[in-house]
């Protein structure tokens, strides 16, 4: 198994994408069926060839094949083997592998579920995936090997960067690479649409459950990496709307927003330009990601290292399937509004209002992060855009959508009934009031954490409400269709996240100290008593760790070690402590020894007292079920699609103009 | 035309990556121009290297253009730098400060032995406080100070022979022309 | 070549600014806990110079945490945060807050999304009305769950 191999097979991976890319797409062109045929076997063999490298890199990680470049710099002797896993995402190279391993993993999806799909429009989705796959297996071959040799071989490696060396991190890249590239589903099936003429609106059916669940995984990407910063950097926040952590959030955005404007397609057949349009949105915004983390143009904690040369490969990639989508959107999209007309109290008007607050929100966020290189461009000075900004404007443009959603399920299609609305409004609004006006007691008049209640109770008792009516009014097994049930879930973690961020960023209590053993500090009604340092060894570190005891009322609640590693390159690393509860997290980091001689054995210590702050992850894990369950709905399984895109044609076609 | 707008919006987009890698290229994304150009130098009092116990100020330093370059014996650049100071100082024309920053005066002492001292005068500013009114973030920095105290050019980073043949020189002829 | 030297030589720069992701803890002499907070709110607010998109809150650069020990002087004088925010503009530049200044330049930046938002909004409400005028989103248009075929409706999803 020489690394040798694992560039060959990326190579014939690279032959068989062309093949997936091009063939079917022709095929589909000119009516010819053998092309179109090419589509599954090209996709399947291009996934065995980049499996296969993936597993040549990884063994290469767990036999210490440091004569491989990539390898030497991210492992080391004494790395633990799952770390050694890990490290194979660790750097440029192999993530970019891991995210073509990703792509080929949903492609073969598509390709296994699709045959029910109608052969031309298949070969097109087909098609797509593997125009994707070419332009990221080019990039990997041309500018980013993983497989390149280093001789002659050091007798160790360097060392896996120690921040990554956590397990959250080890989870955190794949999946948030499965919802980063699970978009490129439910583009490609928008491209196939426009490629195909766009007339029928079928394909946002079958589209539907790939964006959920790829929109699932993001959530959940998202929730890991924001829970490891919180947990890994000692900082004790989860969310620093640093670039890197924006440009996850800009298709989280546009995914939200597209899974409800699908919904309008699929059923009313309204919006159908929309919802192309964020189709690609969606995916662009992913691979606009990649370009910000590798390229260097933005300035993060995360980002790769960088090279310009590889700047400019993805910058023209992304010029290319970015560019011509769009064009391809603006001379085929469907020029007349079609899908049945609604009152303005409807729920399309409800859920095109989210739409817009949702896509401005993420055009906020981009500009922003995009702002001080604009700066730059334009001669405006050198400008730092951060926290006050977005932490200014994203709840302002988000409260529109909390307020409504309590409505969302209540509302129907087409015309809704105002006094239905109007009884919503008034139990959720006296049941939000009601408990705001007793958290007001308890928060001591601290306006966000009241606020915070409000808009939880609020969203909640709409949710609620919601799931009791069905309760009441249908029989068992027809309440809840799965993608109501998502849906649910969905709305409900976004009041528990709500709560989570607003209690947590108004209550919390943050105190630096200096302690000698012994000594304690009370913050928030918990005791905080140090009882010293000392030393421990791990695999590949070594660690001051701190024993610090929490007692309440001189009861013991939790003993804690905070610890400060060096790694094997000194590079040293906090590894706080957390006391996880439901309703309070206790946090513990470890700082310096006070002073050189340290007769008194004090160190400086930061102590943390962080209510609800599980919430807000709690909130993102229903969310991220709410999508998943909403993927599982049986209604999208497509079943005789003869039968269905007749009766979708119909339906709509009326107010279809032919392009 | 309303449907080619997201493609154009793009294409803008796609143009500001290009600068954006272009930019990066040759700039370093941690140089941000100092505010203090064109305004009086602050005021300092700091003790000379040599002689712990005589104090420079500002207005001592007064009467004639001078180079204020921050260096450290911990700073790796400014060790890359040295070597063009020590050619170059005397063609400057002016003299140079040198204003040694957050470091063990013995080590700075042992420094300059070791290199050779390319400066007319070494102040010292161990606790880095008056660093932080020059807006000083990474040493080397260079700062060209006129006869009336003004800040005329500040170089961030090492300066080459091509800074100063290109930027300092001109500078300090300007100082120079307007304050002789 | 040139070109490499030049990024290298930038890289060790700022080598005195040691790449470290422990979090910056120093017991300060607070007057009291309100003051704390207030230190704690104002140094994220600000931007480490030497650093990769930290704040002063959080970065273990050195000259973080002189500017940190600044802050915490001024404060001690009494300065108020905007006071405070000046003193560290007026030394370098408006780089170090992360909540840019709204001025010509950055007009763009705070007015932007607003522009966006009312640019799409005016769209959604055209579309609105083109939508809901005339002909009826009527009776048809009432839930399908009591309309005849209600089963074949439940396929479609739009019973609720």
């Amino acid at each position: 198994m020489t690394p040798e191999l694992g560039q060959l097979a990326l190579v014939l991976a690279f032959l068989l994408a062309v093949a997936q890319g091009v063939l079917p797409l022709i095929g589909a062109w000119r009516g010819n069926r053998a092309l179109m045929a090419v589509a599954r076997p090209a996709a399947a063999g291009q996934a065995v060839f980049v499996a296969m490298a993936f597993g040549i890199l990884a063994w290469a990680f767990l036999r210490f094949d440091f004569s491989v470049q990539y390898v030497a710099d991210n492992s080391n002797l004494a790395l633990p083997w799952y770390y050694r896993i890990a490290a194979v995402w660790g750097a440029h190279e192999g993530s970019l592998l891991l995210w073509i391993l990703i792509l080929n993993l949903w492609t073969v999806a598509l390709a296994a579920l699709s045959h029910k799909l109608p052969e031309v429009f298949a070969a097109r989705v087909l098609g797509v995936m593997g125009l994707v796959a070419i332009g990221f297996l080019a990039f990997i071959i041309f500018t980013s090997d993983p497989f390149g040799r280093l001789l002659p071989m050091p007798a160790d490696g360097a060392d896996l960067n120690p921040v990554l060396q956590d397990p959250g991190m080890t989870f955190h890249p794949p999946v948030l690479y499965m919802g980063y590239v699970g978009f490129s589903v439910a583009f490609a099936f928008s491209i196939a649409a426009l490629l195909g003429g766009e007339v029928e609106q079928a394909w946002v059916r079958w589209a539907r459950p790939w964006t959920n669940a790829a929109w699932g995984f993001l959530t959940l990407g998202i929730v890991a990496g924001s829970w490891w910063a919180y947990a890994e950097l000692g900082w004790g926040g989860w969310w620093f709307w640093d670039p890197v952590e924006n440009a996850s959030f800009m298709p989280w955005l546009v995914g939200a927003a597209l899974i409800h404007a699908q919904a309008i397609t699929e059923k009313r057949g309204g919006l159908r330009a929309w919802t192309l349009l964020l189709s690609i949105f969606a995916f662009s915004l992913s691979l606009l990601g990649t370009f910000l983390v590798r390229s260097g143009v933005l300035t993060s904690v995360h980002a790769f290292a960088s090279d310009p040369r590889r700047g400019v490969f993805i910058l023209a990639f992304l010029a290319v399937v970015v560019g011509g989508s769009l064009l391809l959107y603006a001379l085929r999209a469907p020029k007349v509004a079609g899908g049945k007309p609604f009152r303005v109290v409807s729920r399309e008007t409800a859920l095109l209002i989210g739409n817009l607050m949702l896509a401005t929100a993420a055009a906020m966020v981009l500009l922003g992060t995009l702002f001080p290189l604009l700066g730059d461009a334009l001669h405006l000075g050198r400008i730092s855009v951060g926290p006050p900004y977005f932490g200014l404007l994203f709840p302002l443009l988000m409260l529109p959508v909390v307020l409504l959603l309590p409505f969302g399920p209540f509302l129907h299609w087409g015309n809704a009934d105002g006094g239905v609305l109007k009884q919503v409004a008034l139990r959720a609004g006296i049941a939000a009031a009601a408990c705001a006006i007793v958290a007001a007691f308890f928060v001591h008049g601290q306006l966000k954490a009241v606020a915070g209640v409000a808009a939880t109770v609020w969203v909640a008792v709409g949710v609620l409400l919601y799931a009791l009516k069905r309760w009441r009014e249908l029989p068992r097994g027809r309440r809840y269709p799965a993608e109501m049930a998502g849906m649910l879930l969905a709305h409900l973690g976004v009041a528990v996240f709500v709560t989570g961020v607003l209690l947590s960023e108004s209550l919390s209590v943050t105190h630096d100290v200096r302690l000698a053993p012994g000594q304690s500090e009370a913050i928030a009604g918990y005791a905080y008593r140090f009882d010293g340092v000392h030393r421990v060894e791990g695999p590949n570190w070594r660690a001051d760790q701190g024993v610090v005891t929490v007692l309440r009322d001189g009861r013991t609640v939790a003993v804690m070690h905070p610890q400060k590693r060096t790694y094997a390159r000194e590079q040293v690393q906090t590894e706080s402590a957390v006391d996880a509860g439901l309703f309070r997290d206790l946090y513990v980091a470890l700082g310096e020894p006070m002073d050189a001689n340290n007769v008194e054995g004090a160190w400086a210590l930061r102590l943390y007292y962080k209510p609800f702050v599980r919430w807000i992850w709690g909130g993102g894990l229903l969310m991220m079920l709410g999508g998943f369950v909403c993927a599982g709905d049986r209604r999208f399984r497509i079943k005789r699609i003869a039968a269905e895109s007749a009766a979708a044609t119909g339906a709509i076609a009326p107010q279809e103009s032919p392009a | 035309m309303k449907r080619l707008l997201p493609f154009l919006v793009f294409m803008g987009l796609v143009g500001l990556f290009g600068f954006g890698i272009w930019w990066n290229t040759w700039h370093d994304a941690r140089y941000v121009p100092s505010p203090l150009i064109g305004k009086p130098a602050p005021d300092f009092a700091l003790p000379k290297l040599d002689a712990p116990g005589q104090t420079v100020t500002k207005a001592s330093l007064l009467g004639k253009p001078y180079l204020l370059n921050v260096f450290a014996s911990w700073c790796v650049a400014c060790a890359e730098e040295h070597p063009v100071l020590m050619a170059d100082a005397r063609q400057l024309g002016i003299p140079l400060v040198g204003y040694d920053y957050k470091d063990e005066p013995d080590d700075a002492r042992r420094w300059l032995r070791e290199h050779g001292s390319p400066y007319d005068l070494v102040i010292a500013d161990q606790p880095g406080r008056t660093a932080i009114d020059f807006g000083v973030y990474g040493a080397p920095e260079s700062f060209l100070i006129d006869a009336k105290g003004v800040i005329r050019y500040k170089h961030i980073g090492p300066l080459t022979p091509e800074v100063i043949a290109k930027e300092l020189l001109p500078a300090i002829a300007a100082a120079k022309r307007e304050a002789p | 070549m040139r070109l490499r030297l030049a990024m290298l030589a930038a890289l060790l720069m700022f080598a005195g600014a040691a790449f470290a992701t422990s979090g910056a803890i120093e017991p300060l002499p607070f007057k009291d806990h309100a003051q704390e907070v207030r230190f704690q709110n104002l140094t994220k607010q600000l931007r480490c110079m030497v650093c990769q998109n930290e704040n002063l809150a959080d970065s273990n650069a050195d000259l973080a945490r002189d500017l940190r020990l600044e802050v915490f002087q001024l404060m001690q004088q009494g300065k108020s945060d905007a006071e405070i925010k000046q003193y560290l503009v007026d030394r370098y530049s408006d780089f170090v807050l992360y909540d840019p200044p709204l001025k010509p330049g950055t007009l763009l930046l705070w007015f932007g999304p607003l522009a966006i938002l009312l640019a799409g909004g005016a769209v959604v409400a055209l579309a609105v009305r083109r939508r809901s005028r005339g002909n009826g989103a009527s009776d048809n248009d009432k839930p399908a769950a009591d309309r005849p075929g209600a089963d074949e409706a439940a396929d479609t999803g739009d019973d609720w």
